[in-house]
């Protein structure tokens, strides 16, 4: 036996070249975009004083009185988010169907529908809003066919990938049994996703209620019509009183609705 | 013998009352809905707008496309990755004591729904509103972007970053107190090190959530993709604006395939 049978083992510290210049470059990023952007938070800071007093105008004796005003347009925008996420689920329903590569099995078909929604997904509500305001004039159709493509997009997404996770014995079993393509749709999708395509329609709605709060600013209709009206005047103890009556209201159709949502799925 | 082979469970009856109620409910919610449809028609002039949408696709303003001077596209688009980044940061940093207000692993069950309803309410404000806001503080432009995505994308972030802390092994917390570590040791020590990778996936998710917001956050004046864009739409320049909506799609498109990239890796 040699004598150097006690080894000192040394644990190598592995190169961290990379880490820190990962670090390096997402600190560049960082400080590069508050640069190009114009941002100093000095100057924030330094304005602060005044951001206190516009939130002081706005909330402190909002206009009790400009709730009648409210009530109004805030129904208009609770309608305009139903009907968009309404005719958005039932045009994305057969869509998620052509979506799902374990329904269509043609990758021909599934690859560019999956495109297009991508494409609708990614065009934000207000911008759709905005260009359609150009075609159908100002008001409130424009505003519910821009969520409506958008819902659309946001369920049929959602709904194709549940499809593609469902449980595919009953699948097997209806075929095994000489089932059709219609059959399979009725007794082993249909019953299997519609809880959670009811769960998602019910997000849409959610996420549309809060657009439509804001798609009045391009014109589109809804409260925020009301609400551009009073900003443009500087009316704050007006434009507080929206403010508050459309937050509570998403709030109270937020509540309602995630715990609909819990029973469903 | 009896004549039934089995029995058969009797089918659940009890809620078919509250069933049917609540289809009439939701039918009548949509045809109330409809009853506020208004349909006037298309504008005389919508046949030159969508052919010059049209235009817009096959014929780009490609001098507007390359020109990289201040009111160029390409200076549009990355002002308005500039104001998702910062944004997104303001907000990933901001999250973090709001998120450990909000764990009850943390502060205990009462402290925690206090914080989960301040999340709430951070996040149903609408971030376009918050612009609003702040672009009457710091005047229009890229600034009053930073700061609504800054404080709107908390309400997210500080949900997801809470669950992840909630969900987190609490040995190694429980360890180090029973070594005589204080609350700062704890936080960074075990806490953070044990979140920090869901907490940096949860924070690219936000940043392609923030590329959408930020590009209609010009619409009204916070700087960002969505100003030429407006710009181009009430001067009937029906070309260009469609030419920002298709880059507007492709950049996003992009950074999401590079995003999801990055978090897969992450998590």
């Amino acid at each position: 036996m040699s004598e150097a049978s006690v080894e000192k083992i040394v644990v190598e510290k592995p190169l961290r070249i990379k880490f820190y210049f990962t670090i390096a470059f997402v600190a560049f990023l960082i400080l590069g975009s508050a640069y190009f952007a114009g941002f100093n938070i000095f100057e924030v800071l330094g304005n602060l004083d005044q951001t206190l007093r516009l939130l002081k105008r706005l909330f402190i004796w909002p206009d009790w009185d400009y709730t009648s005003n409210i009530i109004g347009p805030l129904l208009e925008t609770v309608q305009m988010a139903i009907v968009g996420s309404f005719l958005g689920a039932i045009v994305a329903f057969p869509v998620s169907l052509l979506a799902a590569d374990n329904f269509i099995e043609n990758k021909y078909v599934n690859t560019p529908v999956r495109l297009v929604l991508n494409i609708f997904r990614t065009i934000p509500a207000l911008v759709l809003a905005s260009l359609f305001v150009a075609v159908f004039g100002i008001g409130s159709f424009a505003g519910i066919v821009a969520l409506f493509i958008f819902s659309f997009g946001l369920i049929s997404k959602l709904t194709y990938e549940s499809i593609e996770s469902i449980d595919y014995g009953q699948v097997e079993a209806i075929v095994s049994l000489g089932g059709t393509k219609m059959e399979v749709l009725r007794y082993a999708i249909i019953p299997q996703i519609l809880p959670q395509f009811m769960s998602y329609t019910l997000y849409a709605f959610e996420v549309n209620v809060r657009a439509a709060a804001v798609l009045g600013y391009v014109g589109a209709g809804g409260i925020g019509q009301t609400y551009e009206r009073n900003l443009a005047f500087r009316l704050f103890d007006r434009v507080g009183m929206i403010i508050i009556v459309s937050f509570v209201a998403v709030l109270i159709i937020d509540f309602i609705s995630s715990n609909i949502r819990k029973r469903l799925v | 013998m009896s004549e039934k082979i089995m029995n058969l469970p009797k089918k659940p009856q009890t809620n078919k009352f509250y069933k049917t109620l609540g289809y009439i409910v939701v039918f009548s919610l949509i045809i109330w809905a409809f009853q506020g449809l208004n349909y006037k028609g298309v504008m005389e002039t919508a046949s030159g707008t969508i052919s010059g949408m049209l235009d817009g696709v096959l014929n780009p303003d490609i001098e507007y496309i390359t020109n990289t001077t201040i009111d160029g596209l390409p200076n549009a688009v990355l002002e308005t990755i500039a104001i998702a980044i910062s944004g997104t940061f303001v907000s990933g940093i901001l999250a973090i004591p709001f998120a450990l207000l909000a764990s009850q692993n943390i502060v205990g069950e009462n402290v925690a729904k206090v914080g989960k309803f301040l999340i709430t309410m951070i996040r149903t404000f609408p971030e376009l509103i918050l612009a609003l806001i702040f672009i009457s503080v710091v005047g229009p432009g890229a600034p009053a972007g930073i700061l609504a995505l800054g404080i709107h994308s908390i309400g997210m972030l500080g949900k997801l970053y809470s669950e992840s802390i909630e969900s987190m092994d609490i040995g190694v917390k429980e360890a180090l107190e029973s070594c005589g570590g204080n609350k700062a040791e704890v936080l960074f020590r075990a806490v953070l090190p044990q979140v920090a990778p869901e907490f940096l996936s949860y924070t690219l998710f936000r940043f392609e959530i923030n590329m959408r917001a930020a590009s209609t956050l010009g619409l009204v004046g916070a700087g960002g993709i969505g100003a030429p864009l407006i710009f181009a739409i009430r001067s009937r320049r029906w070309d260009r604006a469609f030419t920002i909506v298709v880059v507007l799609v492709i950049t996003v498109t992009i950074i999401d395939f590079v995003s999801g990239k990055i978090r897969k890796k992450l998590v």
